[in-house]
Parts: structure tokens; C-alpha cells; sequence
């Protein structure tokens, strides 16, 4: 993935002998089948541990997790928040102005995406995404029985997203099947340089050119979020040069961010029938549904950032240029700040979670991702009585996301409130 | 939890004549919400009078804001009570901060400040140095006694202008904007005739170049209240008295509403919620002047309540 082209300035210093040492592997096959076993030997072995295997601080509890992440003074991006540090090694790709950057260049970029992804600038596409995912929905259950059967990632996680998101950016119809492997890839170099990454090496290239392509503005719609951003250059708020790099990130961390919290949100609602029922009787707790599950599954884990100085963190102490690796699903599950957190419970209040990060660099497009699940959880419960698993779900392996490959789900239909005969496409009952 | 409205007054020092800085901080010391060259913080003193303040400290200290007031020659609200009652240990009222004025991404920026107008200008010009920005400040007050932060200033060298007005007369803005080309960006704040004048010289220049900052001595919006108020949410038809030590998220969520939030810190915008009666007080850092002024939604974390009694979509 990376090429080192100078030797750290100093040789990596023996670690405060007050941090506790944890022989774990976060990136192993193993831990990402089932992360919860170390997260919570992280949590308990202290506020700050080392891992020798990469030679890494880490902080796995919620407030040291909370605190780095706002602290951007001290724990700044511009050198990467994956494992590489991008002041001794060469980035896979052209730094992201959001993602890896730190104030002031970090200023611009973020407060002109932050206005287009704005929840007062989304309330346009409210209607039409509601409709959207109506849409979808009764294409999947219209005429199919009492019970319908389907894998819940590619019928509904990855579905949704792929039909409102690319449209919303402006992206031609051509290549969309490029975004998530390109998510995926992006994802997977945040951590070690494994077989994940080398998995997705020989395509890089192709799906880097791609994904650049479509940046520019002439390829993009005149009505999206990308032209949004190309209209921000044209008022000089930031740069043409940075314009196709913030539609870049649009299109790396918009996808398969959301479709894993589509299906972490999925799969909570289909193992829990007590939080089924609860969004069918109060459907309004759709976006905190999709939080909590955000919070429970923590669809991104891990982020990375790098020491400025000798920041003193949970009783010790992470050394200047110290790559710090910041455990976000660990944190959502810590107890010392959650109630029974291994429960997924829609009655909780799940404000305050990391799953987005915190601070300065939280996902700008959060508000997206609950506009999305919004809609899609307040179309099934219309039309949905029951949810199940029809078989057990099949964990898809990602370095830095909690994911599945597939969810297989079994829908029983509702019979009485679903749209009338005769009314549009939906006329047909499930049964 | 720390109150999120009130920040502490940690020190006063006098800045020029007529002029006092204030270092702000939590109460119980946390850390204040981040915030950009251009920001500004409102500050409601005694008399529930809000004023907006830029901030001009350093961003990269979390803890502590500075902003400097200017005593307005009309004596009379915020500045003359900044000035001669407000004391170290004093708590004032605190919303946002909120930047209308930010700096953009440019290789060349020219800045020109007048008077109290160097505040916002003050972080700009060290973060033009930071990035390696060619720049120039020219920097015009009534006579030098007046004029806050030349010192600090001063380390910048030539690519300063202090230019008072009893030594040198008005500013020379055609000689200063003469070097403009399409790839410099003009910053100004200060008074009306200031901007007036600025606007004049640069008037055959793309409109985008120039960017403004009226130094604003009025008062604004309605008064802000510290008694407690009724808090009604309409879904439920539930009320809760909200006092000064309680926020209206927290009020609410005791009320038994279900309210997402996310950064309780005003910035991220997840807890938005519709007003449906009453008058917010907004404090959040999101909202631009247009929406505040339209008073139909709040975010509830941080905003309060401008009426005794608010109706929230709750």
C-alpha cells in the first residue's frame, strides 16, 4: 500500500513502562468476525494501552476515545488516520482536504460541505427520499405473499443508497458499481498493510481513475451536491483545484458507510423483536433507530491519529509523532458511560456516541446517512408486520468497518396497512 | 454537566484607549467550541443586551477565548458596562461562535482594518502567515493610542501599515489595493465609511475578492432573559419549567421527549427541532442571521428561550 520514503525521525521509544501491553491484532480475520472479545480486554486493560504487534498506542474507553477526537490541537489528521504516518510515508492516494487535514486547510472545505449536507439543505430531498425508499420497498414486496425472503445488504443496505445517494451527488448513471469497492479499498488502507489490501490492490488504480473522473464538474449534474460544491469554487470559498477532491470525498466515505449502517440498523431490528414492534408503534424513533444502531454495530471502528507533542492521555503519556489508534466501536460499548451496552434498544437514549467520531472531523455527512435510514426504516415498518433472520448474517471483513456480506432476512407482511388497491403501483397486497 | 451558556471572565487588561481585552473560559475550565479567523461569539452582559464580539485569540488554545470592546462614545449598554463593571470572576452569557466572515483559500490576501475592526482581522493575518500566504495588512484608527494590538503586530514587519489618522490622514487604500490582481483576496472591517470606501475601490473587481465586516455597535435581537421560562412539548403536551442550571434538551429529555443530539455544543446541527411558539434565544453556531431571525426551529442543547413560554415539536 505504501512505500516508505524516509525512516522515522526517531526510533520508536520504549513505551511508559504505566501502559499496559496488549498482544492483540485488531485487523486479524478473527478479531474483525468478532471484534467485542478485545474491544472489551482493551477497555479493561487501561485507560491507554500499547499493542506491540504494531507498536501503537491505543484508547478503546469512551471518554480517552471522546477526548482525542476533539482534541485536533494535539492529535492532528494531516498525518493520516489510518496506520501509515503520512509524515515518514507516502499516501496511497492525494491526501482528503477533510478526512486528512487539520485547521486552517481544513476550514474551507469543511465548512462548505458542512452547508450542503446541512439538515436545513437536505429538507429538499426529504420528500423525495421518503418516496424514494416507498418506492423501493413495494417493489420488493408488492405481489411476493405473506413472507418475503432477501438478502437485507443487497436488497435493502446496499440498494437504497446506490438509488438516492449517487443521484443526490449528480453522478452520470455509467460506473456507479465502482463506489463501493472503492469504499471498501479506502476503508481496508486505513489499517495494516494485510490481505485485505493487498486484495484490493489490482484494482486500484481503475476505481481511483474512476472515482476522479467523475469529479469534474462537467461530468457532474447541475443540481447536486457536487455541483454544490463546483458553485462554492465559483464563489471562491475554496479553490477549483479543491473542488473535485471534497466531491471525492462525498463519494469515498458516502456509501459504504451508510449501507453498513443500513445494515447493522437491519440486522438490530431483525434480532430484536421488542424494537421491531417499537418502531411500528412510534415510526418517529426511525432516526434514533439508526443511531442506536450506529452506536451497537459502530459500522466504522477505528480511526487513527498522530501525537503533535507529548500529549499526556489516561495517566501516561503518547509520544510526539506516536501514531494513536482510537477504538470508536469499543467506546460505544464501554460501560463505564453506557448502560447495558451490549443491548440494542430503541428506548435508549444513544445521543453522544462516537460512531460518527466527535468534534472537528465528525462525518459531515451524518445527517445524510440518518436522512437515508429514516426513510428506508419508515418504509418497511409501513408495510412490514414482522422481522426475522432467515439464516445467520455473513460478516464481510473490512480493516477499519464493521460489515456484513449478507443479512439474510424474512419479512412478514402487514395486511392491513399497507397502500389501498387500486392506488398507484402498490395496489397488490402481500398475501 | 458544565453549563454549556456562560463563560467566565479569566482576565481584563486594556488593549489601547478605550479599548479592554477579556479572556473567556468555561467555568469549570473545558473546552470551548472550536471556531475559525472571522468567528464571532454573542455575549449577553447585565441588562440581557446580546453583542457580538470576534473572537481575535489564539484558535490552537482550546481553552480560552479573547475578544476586545471597545467603549462606544454614546457610553451607554454593553460597552460602557464591559468597561467599567464587569470584573475578573464575572460570568457572562454565551452563544455560537458563528463566522460570517471567514477566510478563504487564497495565495495573496490584502486585509484593511479600522479601529476595533483589526479583531476579527487579528487571528486572519496569522494564519495567512501560517500557510505561507503573501499578504499585506494596513491598519487605520483615529490616533495610535487607540489602536489594539499593534504591538503584537509588530513582529509581522513591513507587511504591516500602522497608518493613524492624526498622523497620516485617511487611508491610502488606492495606493494599498493598487497590487490587487485576480489572485488576492481583500479583507476589511470597520466602520461604515470604511467599507463604503473600500467597496468603491474595488468596485471593478469580481465581487467575491472583496469580502466584509460591518463593525456593528447595535444591539441585537430581543432581550435575553435569565428566568426561568416553561418549556411545552406539543406532542405530548408536557410542561417543564427550564431554569439558568438546565438546558432545554435536558428539560425536555426529563419531560420524557425523545431528543437525538449529538455535540451538545451547538455544532453539529443533530438535535434541530421546530419551534411551534415563543421566541428562541439562539446560541448555537449554525444558524445565519436569516434563519435566527425567523425563530421556527432551535437547537435545543445550547438555545433557550427569549419568551416566558416555548412550544417545542417535541
Amino acid at each position: 500500500m505504501t512505500a516508505t520514503t524516509t525512516p522515522p525521525a526517531t526510533p520508536p521509544a520504549t513505551p511508559p513502562a504505566t501502559v499496559p501491553a496488549l498482544d492483540v491484532d485488531p485487523f486479524s480475520h478473527e478479531t474483525l468476525e468478532d471484534p467485542l472479545p478485545m474491544q472489551e480486554a482493551l477497555r479493561e486493560a487501561g485507560p491507554v494501552v500499547h499493542l506491540p504487534r504494531y507498536d501503537l498506542f491505543a484508547v478503546a474507553r469512551y471518554a480517552e476515545v471522546r477526548a482525542a477526537l476533539v482534541d485536533w490541537q494535539r492529535f492532528p489528521s494531516s498525518a493520516g488516520v489510518g496506520m501509515s504516518n503520512f509524515r515518514h510515508e507516502e499516501p496511497w492516494r492525494p491526501p482528503s482536504l477533510l478526512l486528512e487535514a487539520d485547521p486552517p486547510h481544513h476550514d474551507a472545505p469543511r465548512a462548505v460541505l458542512s452547508a450542503i449536507l446541512g439538515p436545513r439543505a437536505l429538507r429538499r430531498l426529504t420528500d423525495r427520499w421518503f418516496a424514494d425508499a416507498e418506492d423501493l420497498v413495494a417493489g420488493l414486496l408488492d405481489g411476493a405473499g405473506a413472507t418475503v425472503e432477501l438478502d437485507g445488504m443487497t436488497a435493502l443496505a446496499e440498494a437504497f443508497p446506490l438509488r438516492v445517494f449517487p443521484d443526490a451527488v449528480g453522478l452520470p448513471p455509467e460506473g456507479r458499481e465502482h463506489l463501493l469497492p472503492y469504499g471498501d479499498h479506502a476503508f481496508n488502507a486505513f489499517g495494516p498493510s494485510n490481505d485485505l489490501v493487498a486484495k484490493g490492490a489490482p484494482r486500484v488504480g481503475e476505481l481511483s481513475a474512476w472515482v476522479a473522473s467523475q469529479c469534474a464538474r462537467e461530468v457532474l449534474t447541475d443540481d447536486g451536491f457536487g455541483a454544490a460544491i463546483w458553485a462554492a469554487s465559483d464563489r471562491g470559498d475554496i479553490t477549483p483545484a479543491q473542488a473535485p477532491l471534497i466531491v471525492r470525498s462525498l463519494l469515498t466515505a458516502g456509501v459504504d458507510t451508510t449501507v453498513h449502517g443500513l445494515g447493522a440498523v437491519l440486522h438490530g431490528l431483525a434480532t430484536h423483536p421488542e424494537a421491531w414492534a417499537t418502531l411500528r408503534a412510534r415510526p418517529e424513533r426511525a432516526r434514533v433507530a439508526f443511531d442506536e444502531a450506529v452506536r451497537w454495530q459502530s459500522p466504522v471502528q477505528t480511526f487513527f491519529r498522530t501525537a503533535d507533542v507529548d500529549v499526556p492521555i489516561g495517566g501516561t503519556v503518547v509520544p510526539a509523532d506516536r501514531k494513536i489508534l482510537m477504538f470508536l466501536g469499543a467506546a460505544n460499548r464501554d460501560p463505564r458511560h453506557w448502560a447495558d451496552p451490549d443491548r440494542f434498544d430503541l428506548d435508549r437514549d444513544p445521543s453522544g456516541h462516537v460512531g460518527y467520531g466527535m468534534g472537528l472531523h465528525q462525518c459531515v455527512g451524518q445527517h445524510v446517512a440518518r436522512l437515508e435510514g429514516a426513510a428506508l426504516l419508515t418504509a418497511l415498518a409501513r408495510r412490514v408486520e414482522r422481522l426475522e433472520p432467515a439464516a445467520a448474517p455473513v460478516r464481510h471483513h473490512n480493516n477499519t468497518m464493521r460489515a456484513f456480506a449478507s443479512l439474510p432476512l424474512r419479512l412478514h407482511l402487514d395486511g392491513v396497512t399497507g397502500p389501498s388497491p387500486g392506488r398507484g403501483r402498490g395496489g397488490r397486497r402481500g398475501r | 454537566m458544565e453549563s454549556v451558556d456562560r463563560l467566565v471572565v479569566q482576565e481584563k487588561t486594556g488593549a489601547a484607549e478605550g479599548v479592554v481585552a477579556l479572556t473567556l473560559a468555561r467555568p469549570g475550565g473545558g473546552r470551548l467550541p472550536d471556531w475559525a479567523p472571522g468567528a464571532h461569539v454573542d455575549l449577553t452582559l447585565a441588562s440581557g443586551a446580546t453583542r457580538q464580539y470576534s473572537l481575535c485569540g489564539d484558535r490552537w488554545d482550546a481553552h480560552r477565548y479573547r475578544v476586545a470592546v471597545l467603549r462606544e462614545l454614546d457610553g451607554r449598554g454593553g460597552s460602557a458596562f464591559v468597561h467599567d463593571e464587569l470584573a475578573v470572576g464575572d460570568t457572562v452569557g454565551f452563544g455560537g461562535p458563528r463566522n460570517h466572515f471567514a477566510l478563504v483559500p487564497s495565495t495573496r490576501y490584502l486585509f484593511v482594518a479600522g479601529g476595533i475592526g483589526i479583531t476579527p482581522l487579528l487571528p486572519m493575518v496569522h494564519q495567512a502567515d501560517l500557510v505561507g500566504a503573501d499578504w499585506a495588512l494596513l491598519y487605520g484608527g483615529r490616533s495610535r493610542a487607540t489602536m489594539a494590538f499593534a504591538d503584537e503586530l509588530a513582529r509581522h514587519g513591513d507587511r504591516v501599515t500602522v497608518h493613524p489618522q492624526d498622523e497620516g490622514g485617511l487611508l491610502p487604500l488606492a495606493s494599498f489595493l493598487a497590487g490587487a490582481g485576480d489572485d488576492t483576496v481583500v479583507y476589511c472591517c470597520g466602520p461604515a465609511p470604511l467599507l463604503a470606501a473600500i467597496e468603491d475601490a474595488t468596485a471593478h473587481r469580481p465581487p467575491h475578492l472583496l469580502r466584509t465586516e460591518r463593525f456593528v455597535a447595535a444591539e441585537l435581537g430581543a432581550p435575553v432573559r435569565d428566568e426561568p421560562f416553561v418549556l411545552e412539548l406539543a406532542r405530548t403536551g408536557a410542561t417543564v419549567t427550564v431554569g439558568p442550571e438546565l438546558s432545554v434538551l435536558e428539560a425536555a429529555r426529563r419531560a420524557g421527549a425523545t431528543a437525538l443530539s449529538s455535540c451538545e455544543q451547538g455544532t453539529c446541527g443533530t438535535c434541530e427541532t421546530p419551534v411551534l411558539a415563543g421566541v428562541p434565544d439562539h446560541r448555537d453556531s449554525i444558524l445565519a442571521d436569516h434563519e435566527r431571525a425567523a425563530g421556527d426551529c432551535l437547537f435545543p442543547c445550547v438555545s433557550r428561550s427569549c419568551t416566558d413560554r416555548l412550544v417545542l415539536d417535541l
